[in-house]
């Protein structure tokens, strides 16, 4: 399924997800994809429909769980862009 | 004239002037119309949403909560929550603040350039939530206004967000096993305390880290916010509104002023009844509701400005060092995050006790243990604890900080009751121990003085780097 917007959790959705939605953006036009919107927001607001494509850090890998695999990112570092890129290629295709 | 008193109309209307900041950085990124065009439209959105979230918790909740409270023990409870505390003095002081937010950033960057603390302050909602509190008590209690007030709140701002980094980047290196990124939360003087208590474990033939044991991570769903909001002010409700229950609150005569907020508690004027512990459901999530349409209005105004921020940096501090939240640290050790939560909120509820026993004595206001802070502040104290320590640095570490959160807002809350805030305060170290510094200073230092204070604090750093000598030469 094609992925048009992306979100970048965390618990209160201000700090570490507005780095990784940084981060993101900047390897979705790398990629070759800058159609894909990407935001970010607190793990509140992880429910199907919500998005095409989540991306949590490791620590809160349990608030995806009800998440398929193929709509989920779960970063060992949040902070790694090479990990964010591999992954997100693997989602793009 | 018509012109200027439009232009002036502008500038002392936040949620357009906050707007036009939002603009500036977008402008100076050099993004296409329509993304300048959005970013500015919901930067102004983010402003006008937070009032709304504001005005939601304040009458729904916390004012209710205060006057059960009030009744139940006849004294001053206070729930430490930084955006409720916040959202509620932009109402006045939202210009100002926000200005004071523009210049802390540039000064942040003249700092991390010219001083030996290259740090780069990335956590926008707490820059937001600190400009905010050093311009109430800068300029309501320190009767500054205009660019006085801008300059010297300013100056401290900037400050702050290459000091706290700075001081905790001493245990934060061997967090993260390296120098390449700082830690920017503004509960920093409380993470660099459980550090230095967890260090009195350090040497322990026995010393075990967090990581190597098996720990439940169940807990972990108080990461959500709105849940841990929401369960803790329902308890906190719950137990307040049952004591006042069983002295009589609801039978007194609800016209009163001190009941003004409880009219669905008492029944009066309502279209319908509510049991009170319905009530206390609503009321406690209604708290939790009304921080998360904070947060919604925070994250759309941050949310534009913080990128801008970050791309001028990058461009004109080379070498600069990110200082990232705190949920940044978690990845590191997530044993010591549960840990760390418990213990510290143990604290809480033990400092809680003290504040209660010194009641007796001289009246402070009682301090309640959120989870909040306990759990994203207390989290952080934990690893800290943990890196320094091991496994009993982090419990004790995260023990001394819970206290520390506890006791440092209730010295520092007679400088906000006197300002009008009540019910709620801030809830991080920083903020406590900055607002108890100048909240005092104040009494003493007024008008150019103090501005020249807060001025000359600035430049100290780096006049320090001018002339002290370079750890470099001294090793060559």
């Amino acid at each position: 399924m094609a992925i048009h917007k992306i979100l970048c959790c965390c618990g209160s959705g201000l700090g570490s997800s507005l780095i990784v939605h940084m981060n993101t953006e900047e390897v979705v036009k790398k990629l070759g994809h800058p159609e894909i919107e990407v935001d970010h927001s607190t793990i509140s607001d992880i429910h199907e429909g919500a998005a095409d494509l989540f991306v949590v850090g490791g620590d809160l890998a349990d608030f995806v769980n009800n998440v398929p695999d193929d709509k989920k990112i779960v970063l060992k570092n949040i902070l790694d862009k090479n990990e964010l890129e591999e992954k997100l290629k693997a989602h793009l295709g | 004239m018509a012109v200027l008193g439009f232009i002036v109309n502008i500038l002392s209307t936040p949620a357009i002037l906050v707007g036009l900041l939002a603009l500036l950085g977008l402008v100076l990124q050099g993004k296409p119309a329509e993304d300048v065009l959005k970013g500015t439209i919901k930067t102004i959105v983010g402003f006008l949403v937070l009032g709304a979230g504001s005005s939601f918790l304040q009458s729904d909740s916390l004012l209710a909560f205060g006057q059960v409270f009030n009744y139940a023990f006849n004294m001053q409870g206070v729930v430490p929550n930084n955006e409720a505390v916040v959202a509620d003095a932009l109402k006045n002081f939202g210009s100002d603040s926000a200005i004071v937010m523009a210049c802390g950033m540039v000064l942040n960057i003249v700092l991390a350039r010219f001083s030996r603390m290259p740090y780069i302050f990335l956590t926008g909602h707490h820059t937001l939530y600190m400009a905010c509190m050093l311009t109430v008590i800068l300029g309501g209690a320190g009767g500054l206004t205009g660019p006085a007030l801008w300059l010297a709140a300013g100056s401290i701002l900037g400050l702050i967000m290459v000091l706290s980094p700075a001081y905790c980047q001493v245990t934060y290196r061997k967090v993260t096993g390296g120098d390449a990124i700082a830690l920017g939360h503004f509960g920093g003087i409380g993470y660099w305390f459980a550090g230095v208590i967890g260090k009195l474990f350090a040497k322990d033939p026995n010393r075990k880290s967090t990581e190597e044991i098996n720990f439940s991570k169940r807990l972990i769903f108080l990461r959500d916010t709105t849940v841990s909001i929401g369960i803790t002010m329902f308890f906190l409700f719950l137990i307040v509104t049952g004591v006042a229950v069983a002295r009589g609150i609801l039978n007194v005569d609800p016209t009163n002023e001190a009941y003004s907020h409880l009219g669905v508690l008492l029944n009066y004027n309502q279209e319908t009844t509510t049991n009170w512990i319905v009530w206390c459901i609503t009321a406690g999530l209604s708290f939790s509701g009304g921080v998360y349409i904070i947060l919604s209005g925070v994250r759309l105004i941050i949310g534009e400005i913080v990128p801008a921020f970050k791309g001028i940096a990058d461009k004109l501090v080379p070498g600069a060092k990110p200082a990232l939240d705190c949920p940044v640290a978690f990845t590191y050790a997530p044993n010591a995050v549960i840990i760390g939560f418990l213990s510290s909120f143990v604290g809480g509820i033990v400092g809680l006790l003290i504040l209660v026993g010194v009641n007796a004595a001289i009246p402070v206001a009682l301090i309640l243990p959120g989870v909040v802070p306990h759990f994203f502040c207390g989290a952080t104290a934990g690893v800290f604890g943990n890196a320094e320590g091991g496994l009993k640095g982090c419990i004790a570490g995260a023990f001394a900080h819970g206290l520390l959160i506890t006791f440092l807002p209730a010295i520092c809350m007679p400088v906000f009751t006197n300002l009008g805030y009540t019910g709620t305060t801030f809830s991080d170290a920083d903020f406590s121990w900055l607002g108890i510094v100048f909240g005092n200073l104040v009494h003493f230092a007024g008008g150019a003085v103090l501005v020249a204070i807060c001025v000359v604090l600035y430049l100290l750093p780096i006049i320090y780097n001018f002339v002290a000598p370079k750890k470099e030469a001294k090793e060559a």
